[in-house]
C-alpha cells in the first residue's frame, strides 16, 4: 500500500473535519457498543450481578461518559443522514456545507434537551 | 469431446488487464448496507435513549426489574435484537473500513480484522442468547428485585 507523507490536512474544511468526526465518533460508540452487549448480559446471570454493574453506570464519573457518549452517538445519527445525503440527493453534494451546519444546531439543540435532564437524574440524588 | 479455449495472442502493446476473479459487489452491498441500517438505527438508538435515558428517572430507574419489564414485551424484545444485530453489523463494517485504511502491513490487518470477527461473533450470538433465552423471574432471586408481575 502507498503511504500518505506524514502531517497532511487532506483537503481540510468542513468535508474533512466531518469525515474524521464521524470516524472518530463511530470508532468510539463500536466500542461501547461491545461492552454495552456484555453489561447487559449479566441480566442472564442474576439480577443481583446486573444491578451491581448497572449501579457503576449511575455514578457521577460514568454519568458524564454517557454524556459524552450521547453526544458522539447525536452527530453520528444526524451526520450520517447528511452523509446519506449528499451521497442519494441530487443537490447533496452542493449544499454539504449547509448540511454541515444543520447537523451542528440540531446537535445543540438535542444536546440542550438532553443535558439537564440527564444531569439531572446522575447529580439529582435519587 | 472437450472445448478447447481458442488460443488468443494479443496484439503488441495490449494494456495488461486486470485479474477479473476476484471482482464482486461486495464492497458496494457494504456501502448501501452502511446507509440503509444508518437510517433505521436512528430510529432504533433514539428510541432506546430516550426510554433508558430521558422517559422518566433515566439512567438512575434502570436496574433488573427494568430490563425484565421492557422484554416482557415482544416488541422490546424484536427492538432490541434488530438493534443488536444492524449495530453490530453496521460497526464491525465501519472498523473494518478504519483497520483497511490505517493497518499497512498485510499481517497487521489480518490479526486485526481476526479480533474484530471474533469479538463480532461473539458479542451477536451472546447478545441473541441473552434476549432468547432471558427469565424474568429466575428461581431464589430476591423478590424486591425482581419485576412485579413475577409470582411472590
Amino acid at each position: 500500500m502507498p503511504e500518505a507523507p506524514a502531517g497532511t490536512l487532506y483537503r481540510g474544511r468542513e468535508g474533512m473535519w466531518s469525515w474524521l468526526a464521524h470516524r472518530v465518533t463511530g470508532f468510539g460508540i463500536f466500542f461501547f457498543l461491545l461492552v454495552h452487549v456484555l453489561d447487559t448480559a449479566l441480566v442472564r446471570v442474576s439480577p443481583e450481578a446486573y444491578n451491581a454493574v448497572i449501579g457503576t453506570y449511575k455514578n457521577p464519573i460514568m454519568g458524564l461518559g454517557e454524556a459524552a457518549l450521547v453526544a458522539a452517538i447525536v452527530y453520528h445519527a444526524f451526520n450520517g443522514i447528511r452523509v446519506t445525503l449528499v451521497d442519494f440527493w441530487s443537490e447533496g453534494p452542493r449544499y454539504h456545507r449547509v448540511m454541515l451546519w444543520i447537523v451542528v444546531g440540531l446537535w445543540v439543540v438535542t444536546m440542550a434537551f438532553f443535558l439537564p435532564r440527564h444531569l439531572g437524574n446522575v447529580f439529582g440524588g435519587h | 469431446m472437450a472445448e478447447t479455449t481458442p488460443l488468443v495472442i494479443e496484439a503488441p502493446r495490449t494494456p495488461a488487464r486486470r485479474r477479473t476473479t476476484t471482482r464482486t459487489n461486495y464492497e458496494l452491498y457494504g456501502w448501501v448496507f452502511m446507509r440503509a441500517s444508518g437510517v433505521v438505527l436512528v430510529v432504533l438508538i433514539f428510541g432506546h435513549l430516550f426510554l433508558n435515558l430521558i422517559d422518566g428517572d433515566g439512567i438512575s430507574a434502570i436496574d433488573f426489574g427494568f430490563v425484565a419489564g421492557k422484554w416482557a414485551s415482544p416488541l422490546w424484545q424484536v427492538w432490541d435484537l434488530l438493534m443488536l444485530w444492524l449495530a453490530m453489523i453496521h460497526g464491525t463494517n465501519g472498523v473494518r473500513t478504519i483497520i483497511n485504511d490505517y493497518a499497512e502491513r498485510t499481517g497487521t490487518r489480518v490479526v486485526l480484522k481476526s479480533a474484530l470477527y471474533l469479538a463480532f461473533t461473539v458479542v451477536v450470538v451472546l447478545g441473541t442468547l441473552v434476549i432468547f433465552t432471558f427469565d424474568p423471574c429466575p428461581a431464589g432471586a430476591a423478590a424486591d428485585l425482581l419485576p412485579s408481575f413475577c409470582p411472590r
